[in-house]
């Protein structure tokens, strides 16, 4: 590790990279060739192993099935009442899958080559090029599941083409696909529940992670309604709790999702993969007012006969959409981007949205004095197709905007506007899905594995699903079928022990500050904070003063906040968001180093410093063509920089350009 | 706006529990009926006194955690979750009842928070299609006529909050099994086990102690997903052919 200090912040450690992924094959036979060299558990020494999960979205919930399926002793654990409401459920778009159903010229290397590059080139290759080769084996699964997909009258099932890409490869369920793909996946679980090889444990939250000799051997939860800390033992753990967007307090996440597990994992070794990735949805409800607690997603498909404009002049902003002539209208997405219009991908239609609104063209109420949203007309489509058809397609996504809005999308055009989504950043893992702490495996939306700096649009629930059906079952086994030597661990263990009291430490010391101000009040600051200067759109300036303000923040929060309630004997939904700020504090500042730390604009993130002389994002390959993977140094410490140099042997590097 | 609420308070599932008077003022019209109990739990915070427990996660009417009685009806007057409920269907100095679902299968936990883990118990009795993972035939192998889809979709569309059995007179669950049922009823693949099905869940349903069906229709008239009654009519034929069939 290098003494210095850079830009007084972070120090520069070793360099790592992936020792799983065979790269002396051709990656189209990567994934058969680990499958084959993966050590083999014998189905009657299954039984003997256990593995805990924590989370049962798409990842967790199928990971938990499958596992539970092979054979294994499965704990699964999760905070909601019920394996069902993971946040998965409320994807609305699709999931793609490499069919070429539509006979348009689609396949495993094109699925690929456009994941790839709309992440920017800052996701694994070899990692990409193995979810669009089993996406197709997902959809098989999904089918004969009984997940209702939409259906074309010879019976077989239809496609929608979804934004960044040329070719209909997107399975969809009405504007549910998420909930379709959730409840599949749930009800294989809820099978295992009843096959006995899976005990589920509602309303628990992970709190701390057990390591033990330098292997991850279990967890510490809380039961939510009795406060019950309690520790779990196991010969490896999953993680499978999706993103931390809530970290911007404002997303489009459930109000529930947390950083706490991964949190937790990484201040016990874990390390954390480019934290500051964070995918601005472009097709969100705008804001309302300060009294909201979060935002609504609407499914990017309708950007498939949405056209989106503003005002061609700022006085008409306030008038009614619908008395503003055609040619007053800017539909800037098709005048930049004529090849792709407003099916650029969603990091160029989001950035393009805030420069409309930052330029006074943008429409709708005012939040601190500008006006945050832009059109998504679908009078064209009405004219076109007929009410009945835009209604066949999304009539859902048109309710659901009108119960929230209170406007009628049929008559008067949708206001929308870019919002947090998704996280690409998370902890890093190898191609095995194991991070760099033996026995600890992090899946879906918590790793950083697939991700680039924007992901495509119906990506997420592909990797999920990849993740737990297909790529957990074949990898873990390899380090399972190492553990029956491992010495065993009890409740009384020192580790386990430790873990435990670290645990109650931390609950203790929340509710010992008795202060005077609320969590909610530290979240909604720390959001502010996180969304003006880690946002869509970057400066070194408002980095560095970020790092401050958060410091300055977390410090108040450890002697203000008050926590009400008791920590033991109820439910304590006050404690339960304490602990889950305490962790997006010392996140949201790891963010803030990372997104400093990475001169370039990327996808998503936009850096003013690094742009075309167009405005556009300027990536540089020569310096940060790696995944910044960030070591834990301990409390107050600078956090320690290793780089994974990303490789591309299949996929030229190329400036991306939709115009 | 600023309003009157009367609302449940119960400390834990041993407490008697009572109702409560509290006021709120200043609530956007846009807010949603969560978002107006979020306001009134910062207030009761600066207040010294201790925020109401409720459930809720996604906020977007889909993952089926919220769910409240409203003036005496599962969610509230608009045919929506409670978190899709917006203030604009209030009015400025109305006074609103506000309590938990009431069902002996759903035990209170805290003030508005029950456990709903029964109708998990249902699914693992039977609402699943037994497939394995990494064996399915090509997706396209199977064709299911677009109507019989389609409906399969509208059954499938229920999210679990348990609004069904917090309406019925009788803490019914059998419109959620019974869109469980016929969901996956309507699919090829789920036909082989569709006696086996309907009987194992129908079972589970009594054994958690919900009541039984009436065919009243207060499940369907506040289901937040519409999920039609005539769900419960598919269930019932089934039933009738698995007596015949002696399962």
């Amino acid at each position: 590790m290098s003494d210095t200090l850079i830009k007084g912040l972070y120090r520069e450690g070793e360099k790592i990279a992936d020792t799983k992924a065979p790269l002396d094959v051709p990656i189209s036979q990567s994934w058969e060739e680990r499958k084959f060299k993966a050590a083999l558990v014998n189905p009657a020494n299954r039984r003997k192993l256990r593995v805990i999960i924590v989370g049962t979205g798409l990842a967790g919930g199928a990971a938990a099935a499958s596992l539970g399926e092979m054979g294994y002793n499965v704990e699964v654990f999760f905070y909601q009442d019920s394996a069902r409401r993971a946040h998965s459920i409320a994807a609305q778009g699709g999931i793609n899958a490499a069919k070429n159903y539509r006979n348009d010229n689609d396949s495993v290397y094109r699925l690929f080559y456009d994941t790839v590059k709309g992440g920017d080139y800052r996701a694994r290759e070899t990692n990409v090029y193995r979810l669009a080769e089993v996406s197709a084996n997902i959809i098989d699964q999904c089918v004969a599941q009984g997940v209702p997909f939409a259906r074309e009258y010879g019976g077989l099932l239809d496609n929608r083409s979804f934004g960044g890409v040329q070719v209909s490869r997107t399975f969809y369920a009405r504007g549910q696909t998420g909930q379709q793909l959730l409840i599949g996946a749930y009800q294989a679980l809820e099978r295992q529940v009843a096959a006995g090889t899976v005990t589920e444990h509602p309303r628990h939250e992970m709190v701390e992670i057990i390591v033990s000799d330098g292997r991850a051997r279990g967890i510490v939860s809380r039961d939510m309604a009795t406060g019950k800390l309690e520790t779990h033992v196991a010969d490896a753990v999953v993680l499978a709790t999706g993103g931390y967007g809530n970290v911007f307090f404002l997303s489009t996440n459930a109000m529930g999702c947390n950083a706490t597990a991964i949190w937790r994992a990484h201040r016990k070794g874990a390390y954390f993969g480019n934290p500051c990735f964070t995918q601005i949805h472009p097709t969100c409800i705008p804001q309302h007012g300060d009294q909201q607690s979060k935002l609504t997603l609407m499914s990017e498909s309708l950007r498939n006969d949405g056209r989106i404009w503003v005002p061609k002049k700022a006085e008409d902003c306030e008038k009614d959409p619908r008395e503003i002539p055609e040619e007053d209208r800017d539909y800037y997405l098709e005048r930049i981007y004529p090849s792709f219009g407003n099916l650029v991908p969603r990091d160029i239609a989001s950035r393009q949205a805030k420069n409309m609104c930052d330029e006074g063209r943008g429409v709708g109420p005012k939040i601190d004095g500008v006006a945050r949203g832009v059109y998504l007309d679908f009078a064209e489509a009405i004219g076109r197709m007929g009410k009945d058809a835009v209604s066949a397609k999304y009539g859902n996504l048109f309710d659901m905007y009108e119960r929230i809005t209170g406007d009628n999308p049929y008559e008067v055009p949708m206001r929308i506007y870019p919002a947090v989504h998704y996280t690409m950043g998370g902890l890093w893992v190898d191609y095995d899905l194991e991070s760099n702490v033996p026995g600890l495996y992090v899946a879906g939306e918590a790793n950083f594995s697939d991700h680039g700096a924007n992901r495509l649009g119906a990506s997420a629930l592909m990797q999920g699903l990849s993740d737990g059906y297909f790529v957990l079952p074949n990898t873990i086994n390899d380090y399972l079928a190492h553990c029956f030597n491992l010495p065993k661990l009890d409740e009384s263990s020192p580790d386990v022990v430790e873990a435990l009291q670290s645990a109650q430490a931390r609950v203790d010391r929340l509710m010992a500050v008795n202060g005077s101000r609320s969590v909610d009040s530290f979240h909604k600051e720390l959001g502010h904070i996180m969304w003006e200067y880690c946002g869509m759109e970057r400066t070194e300036e408002g980095l560095k003063k970020a790092i401050g303000m958060i410091r300055e923040l977390r410090k108040e929060y450890w002697q203000n906040v008050r926590v009400p309630g008791k920590s033991i004997g109820e439910l304590n939904q006050s404690l339960e968001k304490a602990g889950r700020v305490a962790d997006f504090m010392e996140l949201g500042e790891l963010m803030c180093i990372d997104a400093l730390h990475r001169e370039e604009s990327c996808g998503g993130h936009f850096r003013a410093e690094s742009q075309t002389p167009e405005g556009e994002a300027l990536r540089h390959d020569d310096k940060f063509l790696y995944v910044a993977a960030w070591e834990w140094a301990g409390e107050d410490q600078p956090p320690v920089l290793h780089k994974e140099d990303l490789i591309y042997n299949n996929i030229e590097l190329k400036q991306r350009s939709y115009k | 706006m600023n309003l009157t609420l009367k609302i449940w308070r119960q400390s834990g599932p041993e407490d008697r529990g009572a109702m409560h008077e509290y006021q709120v003022k200043g609530i956007s019209e846009e807010s949603s009926f969560l978002e107006m109990l979020d306001v009134l739990n910062e207030e009761l915070f600066a207040r010294g006194e201790e925020p109401i427990a409720f459930d809720s996660d996604c906020r977007e009417g889909i993952c089926g955690q919220c769910g409240i009685v409203i003036n005496g009806i599962a969610h509230g007057p608009e045919v929506t979750t409670t978190c899709q409920l917006h203030m604009r269907t209030f009015h400025d100095g109305d006074t609103i009842t506000i309590e938990p679902w009431r069902a002996e299968a759903f035990p209170v936990i805290k003030d508005l928070v029950v456990n709903r883990s029964a109708l998990d118990r249902i699914i693992q009795a039977g609402g699943y299609i037994s497939v394995n993972t990494g064996a399915a035939p090509d997706a396209h192998a199977t064709p299911v006529p677009k109507q019989d889809a389609d409906r399969a979709f509208e059954a499938a569309a229920c999210i679990g909050c348990g609004a069904c059995v917090a309406a019925c007179p009788n803490a019914s669950a059998m419109l959620f099994t019974s869109a469980k049922v016929t969901h996956l009823q309507l699919l090829p693949q789920g036909k082989p086990e569709n006696y086996k099905r309907v009987v194992n869940m129908l079972n589970q349903m009594d054994e958690e102690g919900f009541g039984s069906c009436t065919n009243i229709g207060e499940c369907a008239a506040v289901c937040p997903k519409q999920i039609p009654l005539d769900v419960i009519s598919t269930l019932n034929r089934q039933l009738g052919k698995a007596a015949l069939k002696g399962v």
